[in-house]
Parts: C-alpha cells; sequence; structure tokens
C-alpha cells in the first residue's frame, strides 16, 4: 500500500516546466513558475530557472555568471575554513573598520573572476586580522552573517501551505490579513477539514486560506468558495499548483447572491454582479482605426469582418455567461441541501453576517472556524450566536508563537516574536428545531443546562425560544 | 515521540498496528446515529463524554437517563436529546479535537493546538505515509489518521508499559533521528519531535544537524482560550458638575446610559483571559531530510 504510494508519487518530486515553486534562501521564501528563459528576480538578484527542469525538489543550486542554476552538491556544503584559533573573550576586537584588509573593490574583482560564495567568504576571513582574536562563537557567527551574503544559493521548494502561509506572513501579512501560520494551522484542524468533505470557504486572504483548505482535502469532496465583489481572488490558490482534478472540486458563489439563495428566490438569469461592459469597449477601440481605409471595397470587407468579430465575440460571450451561469447554478446546488461539513471564514470584513447566514448552510454536528485579526468583531459573533442558538462549543481563542535558537550552551527564545497572529472563533453546529414539549421539562434541568453559567440570564431563555433556521 | 514520513517497507523499528478497532469513524461524517457509533454527549465545554451506541443501551447523566434505541438511534448528529429527568443534551458526532478532549489521561497527551501545528509543519495531507512512536492515548494517531486517509498510511508504535520509561528515554535523540533517517523516503520528507525539556531539544537538534537534516526549527505554541461576558461596570459618583464642563464632556459618550444617577452602572461585553492556563506543553522541533 506505502508502495502504491511511492511509485506513483515519484514523478511528482522533479522539477517540470510549467510547475509552481517556491524558491528558498535562508528564511525568505517567493512563489514562481518554472517558465524557460524568463528572468526570475529574488533577493536582489536575478537568475533564470531554466535549469532547475529535471532536478528533485528540495535540491540547492548557486547562482552562476550568467544567472545560470547549477545544482550544489549536499556533501560540499560544510566547514569553511580549518582555523581553529580563536579568542578568549572580545578584550582585543576594537571597531575601527580597519580589520577587513580587502576592499570593496577588490571583493568584487574576486566575484568577477568567478569566484563562488564560499571561496568569497574564506578570503574574506584569511583577510580580516580581527578574526583570528573573535570567541569560536563570534567566528561561527562571521562565517554566518558572510556566508549568507556572499553564497548565492537558492533551493527550488514544492509548495505547501506551511511554505506558503510562511512566505505571505514573512512578505506580504497585508494580503492575507495577518494571519499567522499557526493560526492558519488551528483553523484547519478545528474545521476538521478533510478528504472527502463538503465545506464552505469565505476568505479574503488572496486565496491562502482557499488553497490550504484544498490541499488538505486532497481533492476529493467539494468546497465552496463565497466570494465577495467581482469574482473569487486565487492568487494564492494558484501557488500551490493543485493537479487539474483538485480544481474540479472547487466551485464559487457570489455572497451577493446569499440571501437569495437561503429565501429561495435565486434566480439564475440574474445578471452576474461583475458582467462587464468590457465588449463594447473593445469594439469602440476597433472601430477607431477603421476610416483609414480609402477603397469602398475594402470598407466594406472591413465592415463584414467587424460584423462578424462583433458576432464571435456575442457568441463567446454567451457561452461565457451559459458557463457562468451553469457554475452558479453547480455552487447553488451544493449549497441548497444545507448539508455542508465544514465552515471556514478568515476575512477583513465584518465576519458577523456572513456567519449567521452561512451557519445555515451546515448540517447539524459539524465545526466551524471563523477567524479575524480583531477581537471585538468575534466577540460580537459570539454573543449572537449564543441568543440565536444553533451553535454549541463556542470558543473564542488566539495562539501564540515563539521561536529558539538551539545550541550547545546557547539555547533560548529568539529575541523577537510576533506579537500576534490573530483571533479564531470555533464551534459546532447543532439542530435548531424546537424542542419538544416535555411538560416537566421547564422546572429541571434547563438552568444548568449546555450554557455554562453566564451573569445574564438570556442564553437560557433564548435556547427555549423557536430558532431562526426553522425545523429542518 | 517523532514522526516521521517512511519509505515503504523501510527499516522502521515500529510494528503497524490498527488503531482504530472500534468502528467510529473520525474519517467519515454520517448524519444519523446507527448502531455501534460512537457519539459524544455534549453538557457543556467541560463536560461532555463518548459513549458507545448499542440496541437496548442505557446511559446515565446527571439529567437522567439516555435510551440508546430510542433516543440516539434513528437520530440526527447534532440532536437536541430529552433525557429521562427532563434536561437535555446534544448528542455530537465525534471528530479527533472533541475525542482529545474526553480522553483519559492516562498518559501526557497531545492536545489540539500542538497537532494543529504538527499536521501543518509535518505537511500532511491525504495520502501521506507517517511514522508515530509513542501512541499514548492516541490523541495525536487520530487527527493524523482524519488527515492522510482514505490513501495515507500511518505507522504507530506504544512501547511496553513497564519498560516505557526506559524504553522512551532510549528511543529519543540521536538513536531515534538515525531510524527515523532510514525509514524515510529517499526524496526526503519531514520530521518532528515534541518534547517537554529543552535538554531532549538540545540533544534532538544535534542529532538531526548530525544527521544532515534541514530546516531544523524549534518552537512553542500556547492556546489562549478566552472567556467571553458582559462584565457590570459601576459608575463613580463624582458629585455634581458645573454646568459648562458637562457640555464639553457628555457628548463623548459610547452609546452606554451614562445617567448622573449615584447607582448608574455600564454593561460591556469583553474577553477576559484566563486566570491560569497552560503555560508550557512541549517543544516542538522540525526538521526536512535533505537529500542524498
Amino acid at each position: 500500500m506505502a508502495n502504491n504510494v511511492d511509485d506513483s508519487s515519484d514523478a511528482q518530486y522533479t522539477i517540470k516546466e510549467g510547475d509552481c515553486v517556491v524558491l528558498k534562501r535562508g528564511d525568505v521564501f517567493k512563489a514562481a513558475q518554472i517558465q524557460k528563459n524568463r528572468k526570475v528576480i529574488f533577493e536582489k538578484q536575478w537568475f533564470f530557472l531554466d535549469n532547475a527542469v529535471g532536478e528533485l525538489y528540495g535540491t540547492a543550486f548557486e547562482v552562476v555568471s550568467g544567472g545560470t542554476l547549477q545544482p550544489k552538491k549536499p556533501k560540499l556544503t560544510e566547514s569553511i575554513t580549518e582555523v581553529k584559533e580563536a579568542g578568549i573573550d572580545n578584550r582585543n576586537i576594537v571597531d575601527d573598520g580597519r580589520s577587513q584588509k580587502l576592499t570593496r573593490d577588490d571583493i568584487e574583482a574576486l566575484k568577477g573572476q568567478g569566484l563562488k560564495g564560499q571561496d568569497i567568504v574564506q578570503q574574506l576571513v584569511e583577510n580580516s586580522s580581527s578574526f583570528r582574536d573573535k570567541t569560536e562563537f563570534a567566528q561561527e557567527k562571521y562565517i554566518k552573517k558572510k556566508k549568507k551574503k556572499y553564497e548565492n544559493t537558492v533551493t527550488i521548494l514544492k509548495p505547501s501551505t506551511r511554505i506558503l502561509a510562511q512566505m505571505y506572513h514573512g512578505r506580504e501579512p497585508g494580503k492575507i490579513c495577518h494571519l499567522r501560520y499557526d493560526s492558519l494551522a488551528q483553523m484547519l484542524t478545528l474545521g476538521n477539514i478533510h478528504a472527502g468533505s463538503k465545506v464552505i470557504v469565505f476568505e479574503t486572504c488572496a486565496g491562502l486560506v482557499l488553497g490550504a483548505v484544498m490541499e488538505r482535502m486532497g481533492g476529493q469532496g467539494s468546497v465552496i468558495q463565497m466570494y465577495p465583489g467581482g469574482g473569487p481572488v486565487r492568487g494564492a490558490t494558484d501557488s500551490f499548483g493543485f493537479p487539474e482534478h483538485f480544481l474540479r472540486t472547487l466551485h464559487h458563489f457570489p455572497l451577493c447572491h446569499t440571501h437569495a439563495l437561503l429565501a429561495g428566490r435565486l434566480s439564475l438569469d440574474a445578471p452576474e454582479p461583475d458582467a462587464p461592459p468590457l465588449g463594447r469597449s473593445l469594439e469602440s477601440g476597433d472601430t477607431d482605426p477603421a476610416p483609414q481605409g480609402t477603397e469602398e471595397t475594402e470598407m466594406e470587407r472591413e465592415t463584414e469582418e467587424r460584423e462578424k468579430r462583433r458576432e464571435d465575440k456575442a457568441q463567446e460571450r454567451k457561452m461565457k455567461n451559459e458557463e457562468k451561469r451553469k457554475r452558479l447554478s453547480d455552487a447553488a446546488a451544493l449549497l441548497q441541501p444545507r448539508n455542508a461539513d465544514g465552515l471556514v471564514i478568515a476575512s477583513r470584513l465584518h465576519p458577523c453576517p456572513v456567519l449567521l447566514p452561512l451557519l445555515q448552510f451546515m448540517a447539524p454536528s459539524r465545526p466551524f472556524v471563523v477567524y479575524s485579526q480583531y477581537r471585538e468583531p468575534l466577540i460580537e459573533c459570539y454573543t449572537k450566536l449564543r441568543e440565536q442558538g444553533g451553535a454549541i462549543n463556542l470558543r473564542l481563542s488566539e495562539t501564540w508563537l515563539r521561536h529558539y535558537q538551539v545550541l550547545p550552551n546557547r539555547t533560548h527564545p529568539v529575541l523577537l516574536m510576533s506579537g500576534g497572529g490573530g483571533y479564531i472563533l470555533s464551534g459546532t453546529t447543532v439542530t435548531a428545531n424546537p424542542p419538544k414539549p416535555t411538560p416537566h421539562r421547564e422546572s429541571r434541568s434547563p438552568p444548568q443546562n449546555p450554557t455554562p453559567p453566564d451573569p445574564r440570564p438570556t442564553p437560557h431563555r433564548v435556547q427555549r425560544s423557536p430558532p431562526p433556521n426553522g425545523s429542518n | 515521540m517523532s514522526i516521521t514520513e517512511p519509505e515503504s517497507g523501510g527499516n522502521i523499528p515500529v510494528s503497524p498496528r490498527s488503531l482504530l478497532s472500534s468502528p467510529m469513524s473520525f474519517v467519515e461524517y454520517a448524519e444519523f446515529i446507527q448502531e455501534g457509533d460512537v457519539v459524544i454527549v455534549f453538557m457543556g465545554h467541560d463536560s461532555m463524554f463518548p459513549v458507545k451506541v448499542q440496541q437496548g443501551g442505557q446511559t446515565q447523566t446527571r439529567y437522567g437517563v439516555i435510551r440508546h434505541s430510542t433516543d440516539l438511534i434513528g437520530q440526527r448528529f447534532g440532536s437536541k436529546v430529552t433525557c429521562s429527568k427532563g434536561g437535555w443534551v446534544y448528542v455530537l458526532h465525534p471528530t479527533p479535537e472533541l475525542w482529545t478532549l474526553n480522553l483519559p489521561h492516562r498518559t501526557q497527551i497531545l492536545y489540539t493546538t500542538d497537532i494543529a501545528n504538527i499536521t501543518m509543519m509535518l505537511e500532511l495531507k491525504p495520502g501521506s505515509v507517517v511514522c508515530e512512536s509513542g501512541t499514548g492515548s492516541g490523541s495525536l494517531s487520530h487527527a493524523i489518521l482524519r488527515t492522510i486517509a482514505p490513501s495515507g498510511h500511518l505507522y504507530t508504535v506504544e512501547f511496553h508499559q513497564q519498560r516505557a520509561e526506559k524504553a522512551r528515554e532510549e528511543f529519543h535523540d540521536h538513536k531515534a533521528i538515525g531510524h527515523a533517517k532510514a525509514a524515510m523516503k529517499k526524496r526526503g520528507g519531514r520530521v518532528c519531535s515534541f518534547s517537554p525539556c529543552i535538554e531532549q531539544v538540545q540533544r534532538t537538534c544535534a542529532a538531526l544537524a548530525e544527521q544532515d537534516f534541514g530546516e531544523i526549527c524549534t518552537l512553542e505554541v500556547l492556546l489562549r482560550v478566552f472567556d467571553v461576558r458582559a462584565i457590570t461596570l459601576a459608575l463613580p459618583d463624582l458629585g455634581e458638575e458645573d454646568p459648562l464642563q458637562a457640555d464639553l464632556e457628555t457628548p463623548s459618550e459610547g452609546g452606554a446610559p451614562a445617567t448622573t444617577n449615584a447607582s448608574a452602572s455600564v454593561i460591556c461585553r469583553t474577553a477576559m483571559p484566563p486566570r491560569e492556563m497552560a503555560g508550557h506543553t512541549g517543544y516542538l522541533t522540525f526538521a526536512t531530510k535533505s537529500l542524498v
């Protein structure tokens, strides 16, 4: 069994043209695509990815002259110098800017000679008058620093939630609502995202959360992306490089039709919110250069052609609209039975007006998670859910993440840490049907029932009132 | 405990073992409760327990008896069930997360917060092959199975009870890392070690470096759960205000009825951190097996 997994996946470990990959140097990541003759700029350096094709994912490459990538032999990356002399402390170290004998020009000249990063660092060490006086720790640190500066190593990785979530958090946290990767991890686990389920996703995190959900589902089940505005945003989702069959499980539904769908008055012929007047503007662009024609026949021919083009375009638009309508009805058909297994929300919009209606698309006894960069909107969600019922096991939480430097005798938390990774409200849906009229029910346990003691008596009263979902 | 992605038929120092002998399904949702299912009887955040559903079975709760045949079988998961004394409970579909909350704490167990990070940092997904050492009460195993199903594979091992401590000590550190490396795919894979003690972390990291693992990273994640509640703040009585000053200050009141009455108070919704919380579970060390 494990064999099959291995055999079939062998090819997927090799870098191919057209693959979505992630470039890595140190702790810096960048998403890219393998394309021939395409210059990539990463960490102030440009190179071509052509040579990566055919190599295994996880291979480290050295950037050599002309921006060519050269696979590094893993075993050759070790020990830099054999200097075994070291100072006891820093009493003899003076920062006068004169300890390095190589000038900037010298270093550039070395680079020009095609010296590799490792050799340049070696030169720097040999030409540093203070290196020998440094303590062993300081020497290590010096080499590490210089290596980082002069070694042109780039590792090519296969994209994953782990890598992309760290990449976005490090480079463009604003695009993903400052969702820290450990918070994303909580969402996927608390949401019980797994293969074969039906999950509703609403996010404004560039498609990162959507991609993470899809990765966990492995192309099995269905994902319905609710989108605000003109169309679904999937920049980060594309960076995952999912195979074609994953995309067949992905559907989208415009958020602005949510209430219509819930009320059963969704018209599939309704114009799309983004129905672009694009066609017309393009055509008017076409007409501009037309009057240049002098001969009548040519004019006529041109008009004919234009007519035909217009027809083609209209046909194309019609097909596109047809496809859109089909996609809308497909997504609606998935939502309508109100039996979704999961709901994941992570957006910069106020979560409350989104959460309450979307919960109605879920089956009972299923988990949901809502992320917000801020705590207050989630407090509001919590309060509303307690009032209206239909959800239990509510929990508002945040996680705290700290990285460690682990070295012999120098193990300690890393000096800087993230101040906050956002907040998560999680819960479980339950049937919202009115409780059976048991005669002696009122007098007994309800006051001590599922809702933990709260200073206000309202929740208990509300638990008994008929819920808005009606009975299913 | 360490987790690796082993190569098929690799030299793994553990024996495969079927963890889920009971038919409870963490992997596939069901709509209705059937005989043989495990349901979570939910009475409140700190009050829930698993029940195995049996025709004719009965479960005592503080709200009275739940009769399986009539109250559970055929009911929808997520329904409200009224017990014999008139109180009600919810019956929920089990998930690895609810399961973890309900585990008997025989051994040190991994909680959902750490499990979530392990799952993501190991890049687990449907089809992953995972090797787990130190099954314990299986909280992590269930979560892994949920994620790697239906095509993945989990090998998990627990040590003999009496020798557990010693064996555990031996298994950790460099030997375990060596085994892990041998078990992993040639193409690489990820490894995780969870240890509560920093000395062990140091030994693990040293061993990982020695075995040429890359991307070695140690981190710690803590969960803070807030108590959302309405609090009442009494307003202080500062006596009569100067009429001119009062004009300047009153427009800034934030919706709350701030009368000058001596007994006035304001209600606000807030989220309070717990008085006490888990300040440490364990350090998570991750690494990538580099290409050979």
